[in-house]
């Protein structure tokens, strides 16, 4: 038992710099504050977490004689070993296709921001300036600036109007659970094509903006709030309360895609609203207009089929 | 209206095909969009012919060795499943 016990505090003390590794690295890459840490437990972590890998064997070791086994222990160690390596190669590979660190910027929103915002989308004409503001070359965090995009309210709601496009089927007796899945992908399909369009045609009139594709996606998942209080206001009172409330929400948010796009896509003089002449921002006010009319239609097109 | 994530892979590798088949000689020279036309003006602005003309160039540049493996594994697929 003492041959066993002084080989894993052996065994131990070998894993622990791997494990530190580890930590040391995660914090690293939280460290620019996107999120406030809140845990309160943050050095007591770090402690706790080195202990722990040593807990469960010591405790292995007293209660089973099987484990004892120096060749178990090694076995043991390797395989954890294995699972951390494993681990960061994932990490890395998945980082290079899918850029997580750029998506926990748009997921940093609080709730004071969401309300803000939803509040924007309904209402945006009493809002006075819709400049994103920088700090020092990069765009603030969404819950600092009422203007930046953020993926938290699309993503939200594109999972809210699924769910009451189930609950506008349910009440005309025309749900099965099949049908969610239909709804979920078609929608999807709906907003990558239209994702892909606007990129194509942004392509195409050679605008110099710094529009990303999530920022995109972002502003393409903003109708889907005016859906869903489209959908909830017929489902409540009738087919004239949703085409109000539809004929609302579409013109706001035809002002709030105009307002937010001719910062990032006209030239500056043009964004002030003077009016430039040239063939140029002639095409780029076609382009953001017909990005702003396309909403609209996106809304009747994904809803008229819900309310009966 | 029942669109799934197939049908957009269905209609991107459609579309991707249909740019790629577009001969150089043959065809685009004769309309006017070869590739001589596509380089004009060196300003500031290329215009929205160039870009097109640049664009189907690069897809079929870039796409061809891709577009054959993807269409190969199409078509055994297809004639497995159905």
């Amino acid at each position: 038992m003492d041959y066993t016990a002084a080989q894993s505090g052996f065994r131990q003390r070998k894993l622990q710099p791997n494990m530190r590794l580890r930590n040391s690295s995660v914090d690293g890459s939280d460290g620019s504050q996107l999120f406030e840490d809140t845990s309160g437990i943050g050095p007591g972590s770090q402690g706790g977490y080195r202990n722990q890998p040593a807990d469960p064997q010591a405790a292995g070791f007293s209660g089973q004689s099987l484990l004892s086994d120096p060749m178990s222990n090694l076995a043991m160690a390797y395989g954890s070993s294995l699972a951390s390596q494993g681990r960061e190669m994932m990490d890395k590979n998945l980082d290079r296709f899918i850029p997580i660190s750029k998506l926990k910027y748009y997921f940093a929103v609080d709730t004071v921001y969401v309300g803000k915002k939803l509040g924007l989308l309904v209402f945006p004409y009493m809002h006075e300036n819709w400049e994103v503001s920088y700090q020092q070359d990069t765009p603030v965090a969404p819950r600092f600036d009422v203007n930046a995009p953020d993926l938290y309210i699309p993503a939200m709601g594109f999972i809210t109007y699924i769910l009451v496009a189930g609950l506008a089927l349910g009440t005309q007796n025309r749900f099965s659970p099949e049908l969610l899945g239909v709804q979920a992908s078609s929608a999807l399909v709906w907003l990558i094509m239209e994702v892909l369009a606007v990129l194509l045609s942004l392509y195409l009139v050679t605008v110099n903006t710094d529009l990303t594709t999530i920022d995109l996606l972002a502003f393409s998942g903003y109708k889907y709030v005016g859906m869903i209080v489209g959908i909830v206001a017929g489902l409540l009172f009738g087919r004239p309360a949703y085409y109000l409330s539809l004929l609302w929400c579409c013109a706001a948010i035809f002002v709030f895609m105009i307002r937010t796009l001719r910062l990032k896509l006209l030239s500056e003089a043009a964004a002030e609203g003077r009016v430039v002449r040239g063939a140029r921002n002639q095409l780029r006010m076609y382009l953001t207009m017909s990005i702003a009319a396309a909403q609209p239609i996106f809304m009747y097109w994904l809803t008229y089929h819900l309310i009966r | 209206m029942a669109f799934t994530l197939y049908t957009l892979i269905q209609t991107a590798i459609l579309c991707t095909n249909a740019i790629a088949v577009l001969h150089e000689e043959r065809f685009l020279s004769k309309i006017g969009w070869g590739v001589e036309q596509g380089v004009g003006g060196f300003g500031d602005d290329p215009g929205i012919k160039a870009q097109i003309l640049n664009l189907i160039r690069s897809v079929r540049t870039i796409m061809r060795v891709p577009l054959i493996m993807v269409n190969s594994a199409c078509i055994v697929l297809l004639l497995l499943f159905g």
